[in-house]
């Protein structure tokens, strides 16, 4: 136990510059012990993440992004690798000496401490002065309006406004960069959406760095700049939301971002423009790669590029006839199953921008429909 | 009409208990202590304030002595009784109530014999001392019964789990990322126990506390089987004057008195320690 309060020492020779990243992982492995059981969280990470940016690990639960994030705020030490912040090697720098700072999933306010006392807490272990202390508590409480707040206990607030304490408890440090746990998970839905824009005007105007963990692809493709896709430890996909959207670049992260549509088949022949695709239901589409003659490939097409008509539509178009087996009303979006071939169920989602009762006839169950989408709207998974 | 009063009838044994065991005996009590006579002529209630007088100016050497130890009595128990609960709270693992069950071990024996059995560990040439004696660490007339340590040791050692406990159960309760947050706020890790952890458990300090000095306080089992002539609490001077004497009055009266300088003591210590910020924390 040592109550040394100075400041944050390098420990490796590297010098900080202004060029570095943010954050750098390299190298980094962690494996727990339990008994006699090893059990590898995260098996192997090469990350850098940009001064500035809205970071997101994604991925569902046990998929070593918590791990990860403890990793680098100093909660948990790497088994193997390096962490740097702003250049400078804090592997093995207490979590008390790193300049980041977390706001975490169960908030973990003081509960004895005022709402400014909260906030007030780190700076007054930096020795803030006492003036400026007060001044920056009270700005940074303004900033998520907890002004009026200040003097009330955690326990007398809401959940929202416990969720921004713990922001304000962070950010009044100017971390170099800003942890996130899950932050949005115990508010319910239009809290959380209201959160989401909050959080990112907040980090647009101060400008720290965000490294937000979430389980909720929504949340990730919503608020972030890069997302890195994590399963199993590793990460599958590191890219911007469209990219990741648009472009999965595993099976795993097409299945776990949106809706996907996988239609297997064989490639038939090359032309011009592409490949023809023979599907497992009989019917042909195209693609805009090429694949040699024979090839097995699986298709993908997210429900939104999919356009429903009974007329048949223009032939450069990849198109496949089925007939409509249910469908789901959503106010803005109606979803289709259409079902092609005998086993082959392809969910459409269409939005109710044209006159209610026209779409209603193109699409009552029973229906026989054409479903289409561009040859570049669709692309192959890696086999 | 059936609902409304419902909480009223769960209340109603509760109530009944305490008009019953504790009203109606302390109201007798009173009573009692403001009598004169004796067991064989009788008592006559003549609002006799001179017994108080009497209980104080002959006893308080007695009063003054059972604070004492129980306040030793307190302090040693959240000496050790803080550390113990702390781990674990924060490191039992999967063993948690394994320890907690050893903590409360000593209770499955009686409350006599265990003092009793002390008598025998702590006597000249007992296990600690005997042992200590024969590599000659300890003079040979070195004792420790009789004295007031041993009365002391015995009241903490009796009454240990009583603070242990309700320390834990706070701990316990608390959210374990408090800790974390502290750190993460550049707290050290005695920092963080100060600022946080500490200030967060003071209820289960304050409870613990009142559960061992009140009865510590009153104790008169371990002044009479480990203490000697010299270390007499007013627990004995109550149960002589009631059971031997049989003077009555005199030993109601001291009863009230030692009530009297409990609620003194008990409501500056919760003053001490801001009651108020306390039970807040408790009401979370």
């Amino acid at each position: 136990m040592t109550a040394t309060t100075e400041a944050p020492v390098p420990t490796a020779s590297e010098p900080s510059t202004a060029a570095a990243p943010a954050i750098s992982l390299a190298g980094v492995t962690k494996t727990f012990q339990s008994g006699r059981e090893n059990f590898t969280a995260v098996g192997g990470l090469d990350l850098d993440i940009q001064a500035g940016e809205f970071f997101s690990l994604l991925g569902p639960s046990g998929c070593g992004k918590t791990t990860t994030m403890r990793m680098i705020a100093g909660f948990e030490e790497p088994t193997t690798g390096v962490v740097r912040l702003g250049g400078k090697d804090v592997t093995d720098v207490a979590p008390n000496h790193r300049d980041v700072n977390m706001v975490f999933q169960s908030y973990a306010l003081f509960p004895h401490l005022s709402v400014a006392d909260n906030v007030a807490f780190g700076l007054k272990r930096k020795r803030v002065g006492k003036a400026e202390t007060d001044r920056r508590v009270a700005e940074m409480l303004e900033l998520v309006e907890l002004g009026s707040q200040a003097k009330r206990k955690p326990s007398q607030l809401s959940g929202g406004q416990r969720q921004r304490v713990a922001l304000a408890r962070a950010l009044v440090n100017q971390p170099r960069a800003l942890l996130l746990d899950e932050p949005l998970a115990a508010l319910d839905l239009k809290l959380r959406q209201a959160m989401q824009m909050e959080l990112k005007r907040i980090q647009r105007d101060i400008g720290i760095t965000f490294i937000y963990v979430t389980h909720d692809q929504g949340e990730a493709l919503t608020m972030s700049d890069r997302i890195a896709v994590m399963n199993g430890g590793y990460v599958e996909q590191l890219g911007t939301p469209a990219e990741i959207y648009e472009r999965p670049a595993t099976r795993f992260v097409a299945a776990f971002i949106g809706t996907s549509n996988l239609l297997t088949g064989t490639a038939a022949a090359t032309t011009s423009e592409g490949t023809d695709v023979l599907l497992d239901c009989g019917q042909h589409v195209r693609i805009a790669e090429r694949r040699s003659e024979g090839t097995p490939v699986d298709v993908t097409v997210r429900p939104e590029k999919i356009q429903l008509s009974t007329e048949p539509p223009d032939a450069s178009l990849s198109r496949v006839r089925g007939t409509v087996t249910d469908t789901v009303y959503l106010g803005s979006s109606t979803h289709y199953t259409v079902l092609v071939g005998d086993d082959t169920e392809i969910v459409v989602f269409q939005q109710n921008d044209r006159d209610l009762s026209a779409a209603d006839a193109i699409a009552g169950r029973g229906s026989e429909v054409w479903l289409s989408w561009r040859p570049t709207h669709s692309y192959l998974l890696p086999s | 009409m059936r609902r409304k009063l419902t909480p009223y009838l769960l209340a109603l044994p509760g109530w009944a208990w305490l008009a019953l065991f504790f009203v109606v005996p302390l109201a007798g009590m009173a009573s009692l202590s403001l009598t004169s006579g004796n067991v064989i002529t009788g008592f006559e209630q003549t609002f006799n304030v001179a017994n108080y007088v009497d209980a104080i100016s002959t006893y308080s050497e007695q009063l003054v002595r059972s604070l004492l130890y129980g306040l030793g009595a307190t302090v040693i128990c959240v000496a050790i009784g803080y550390p113990a609960a702390y781990w674990i709270a924060f490191h039992g693992g999967k063993h948690k109530s394994t320890y907690l069950l050893l903590i409360l071990l000593p209770f499955f024996v009686s409350f006599v014999l265990r003092t009793i059995s002390w008598k025998f560990t702590l006597s000249d040439n007992g296990v600690v001392l005997g042992t200590l004696k024969s590599f000659g660490l300890l003079p040979a007339d070195f004792g420790v019964l009789n004295t007031a340590p041993a009365v002391v040791l015995g009241l903490a050692y009796n009454f240990l789990p009583f603070m242990v406990l309700p320390i834990y159960a706070v701990l316990e309760r608390m959210d374990h990322r408090v800790v974390e947050a502290a750190h993460d706020l550049y707290a050290s890790k005695l920092q963080a126990f100060l600022r946080v952890v500490l200030p967060i458990s003071l209820p289960g300090v304050f409870a613990g506390g009142l559960m061992t000095f009140i009865p510590t306080t009153a104790d008169y089992v371990n002044a009479s089987v480990l203490g000697g002539p010299g270390n007499t609490m007013i627990g004995s001077i109550i149960q002589t004057q009631y059971l031997v004497n049989n003077d009555y009055p005199i030993a109601a009266a001291i009863t009230f008195v030692l009530m009297a300088v409990l609620l003194l003591g008990i409501f500056s210590y919760a003053r001490a320690l801001g009651t108020e910020r306390v039970m807040e924390v408790q009401a979370k």
